[in-house]
């Protein structure tokens, strides 16, 4: 593993490399599943749907790739990309490697919401799962930023407040579970719980697709500000970071995604704690390197995971946050052995 | 025009640190900041650095208020070393180098080869030339001050200003240290606790006790066996045998603690 200065052309060959394997990831997971269809028909329904020609597809399997499969497969790699890039802004924002979409206490405030609206009917119907989802995890956050304020507004008690607002929340979901629910309905809300990307549709896609989008760009715009956190907040500052507005900012960012994903594909865990750690084994740590790398690499790895999720015990489905963190806690202390060195010199 | 501070106060948690300082620096000279524990050395320094507003009095770069400057521009003119830094993050030395061109980089951008040549000058400057892909948490104590000094250079700044710089190393690399900051040609305030260092490499000395100036002026000017016994309560001897017939001081011993109304702080 070698950092600093490198041939331009050697990035970019990475990023074409990346960016192929996400595509030919796509391609191929699309085709698996019951009903048998190939690469060559994925592309052509793709065609077609886009108007670039004709599809001799039957129907019906037009629909499964265009309608059930696609959609599930990009949500899967928009929500891979989006919860990686958010654990890396968080780990390096508060100097804490355990630093992830969950512990700001979003992603439980988003479970308590969707619990809230299924379980209690909270809305009258006229509030969607999803749309509790978000606004728990508004409301979560919100709670997170005041109780860290509070307390002083470092990063160690930014956690703590998210530690807190994790707990709470989780505690508030149990509770409604089990005063609430009857028996199928808190087997759902605890497939949701886990997360699931069954039932993505277009809307989804696009929903968070540009979500994502947008928070990406914020974030490679503060990318030198985020490699200035290194050697902490004050050294931050000194190299002309604002170092408030600059985790105000990005906090929020990774809120609002966090937000978005959760409340549409429940609480998928793991990917944004370990996947920034594999990234910067491969990139090493600038940030300008590391946020398209978390990205590309966790679109991959929930593209994949998903699959398994759904084809593992067919035609039973597993919660793909299951599948993840069984996959993803081995792929952890692998990364984690090889990178020892830098953890022995710091303790 | 350089940074001034004046007559600056600062308290925290109810303890005034620093009570109306003065400091006018002399373009290019080196500043060296002395006092005991807890003197008020590091908000001294933390102040011209912008990095706290004072409660009183003003700090000016260049005549303009630094509050009034944003924080880019200030670190473009002004670069810090900490006394200590560390990071989990696994860097290498010219990514620590480089984090020094951060103010001068504007986001969504790509870095341009002015980057790459303020840190290639920087590194040489620091002496560090052929170092730059060596892994930091590798690095010796003496080493990674170095590296920090190399990553103030990158800044490309006019004031450097250094927080006892010389803690955890060995007397030669402390001397290898405060040679190299004397010779550059920036306007430097450093931080120190040993008085035959900073008679050796300041130009000017600026003594403080609780918070108060209680001296200032050239070294042997202030490093006078009257002040080390009024404000550390030691006995020294000076004599003019350091380098170029600078003061050398040799410590006798303690003197007795200050009648209790005084009531001087215990230390250690």
């Amino acid at each position: 593993m070698s950092h600093g200065i490198r041939p331009a052309t050697r990035g970019g060959l990475l990023w074409g490399a990346g960016l192929a394997v996400l595509c030919a990831s796509i391609a191929l997971t699309v085709t698996i599943g019951p009903a048998s269809i190939g690469v060559g028909d994925v592309w052509s329904t793709i065609a077609a749907r886009l108007g670039w020609g004709t599809s001799d597809l039957t129907r019906l399997r037009e629909e499964i790739v265009w309608n059930l499969r696609l959609p599930r497969v990009l949500l899967a790699a928009v929500c891979g990309a989006g919860l990686a890039v958010c654990g890396a802004v968080m780990q390096s924002l508060l100097r804490n490697p355990l630093a992830d979409p969950f512990v700001l206490g979003v992603s439980s405030g988003a479970s308590t919401g969707a619990v809230v609206v299924v379980v209690l009917g909270a809305g009258g119907g006229a509030l969607s799962v999803s749309g509790g989802a978000f606004l728990g995890a508004v409301c979560s956050f919100a709670l997170v930023l005041l109780l860290s304020h509070t307390l002083g507004g470092t990063p160690d008690r930014v956690v703590l407040s998210g530690v807190a607002a994790m707990q709470l929340f989780s505690a508030l979901t149990s509770f409604v579970v089990m005063t609430g629910a009857d028996a199928e309905t808190t087997r759902g809300v605890l497939f949701w719980l886990l997360g699931s990307l069954g039932g993505a549709g277009w809307t989804d896609v696009w929903l968070c697709l540009a979500v994502l989008l947008a928070v990406l760009v914020v974030c490679l715009g503060y990318c030198r500000t985020l490699d200035a956190f290194a050697f902490g907040q004050d050294a931050a500052a000194s190299l002309g970071v604002s170092v408030a507005r600059t985790r105000l900012v990005l906090l929020c960012a990774t809120a609002l995604l966090t937000g978005a994903l959760v409340s549409t594909a429940g609480a998928i865990g793991f990917v944004g704690l370990v996947l920034p750690h594999a990234a910067r084994a491969l990139t090493g740590p600038g940030h300008g390197r590391l946020l398209p790398a978390c990205a590309l690499t966790g679109a991959v790895f929930l593209v994949w995971a998903d699959t398994l999720a759904r084809t593992v015990l067919d035609p039973q489905e597993v919660p793909v946050g299951v599948v993840t963190s069984l996959v993803g806690v081995p792929a952890f202390v692998l990364v984690l052995y090889r990178t020892r060195r830098g953890v022995r010199s710091a303790s | 025009m350089t940074l001034h501070a004046e007559g600056v106060s600062r308290s925290a948690g109810g303890h005034l640190i620093l009570d109306g300082v003065d400091l006018a620096l002399r373009p290019g000279h080196t500043t060296g900041v002395l006092g005991p524990n807890g003197s008020g050395k590091s908000t001294l320094l933390r102040l011209l650095a912008g990095l706290l507003s004072p409660a009183c009095g003003l700090v000016t770069l260049d005549g303009y208020p630094l509050g009034e400057l944003r924080r880019r521009a200030v670190a473009r003119r002004v670069a810090v070393v900490e006394q200590q830094a560390d990071t989990q993050v696994e860097l290498t030395v010219a990514d620590v180098v480089g984090l020094g061109r951060v103010p001068h980089r504007r986001p969504w951008t790509p870095g341009s080869p002015d980057d790459e040549q303020a840190v290639r000058t920087a590194l040489e400057q620091a002496g560090l030339t052929g170092h730059a892909e060596r892994a930091w948490h590798t690095l010796s104590g003496g080493e990674r001050q170095r590296v920090q000094i190399a990553r103030a250079l990158a800044q490309q700044p006019r004031e450097l200003l250094l927080d006892e710089p010389t803690n955890h190393l060995d007397i030669q690399h402390q001397l290898d240290l405060l040679a190299l900051v004397a010779a550059l040609p920036l306007t430097t305030v450093v931080a120190l606790h040993d008085l035959n260092l900073a008679a050796m490499y300041c130009d000017d000395l600026l003594v403080l006790g609780r918070g108060r100036v209680v001296a200032r002026g050239t070294p042997d000017e202030v490093l006078t066996e009257e002040l080390i016994a009024q404000v550390y309560r030691v006995r020294a001897d000076v004599t003019p045998s350091g380098p170029e017939g600078r003061p050398h001081i040799r410590f006798l011993g303690t003197l007795p603690p200050p009648r209790p109304a005084e009531g001087e702080r215990r230390v250690g």
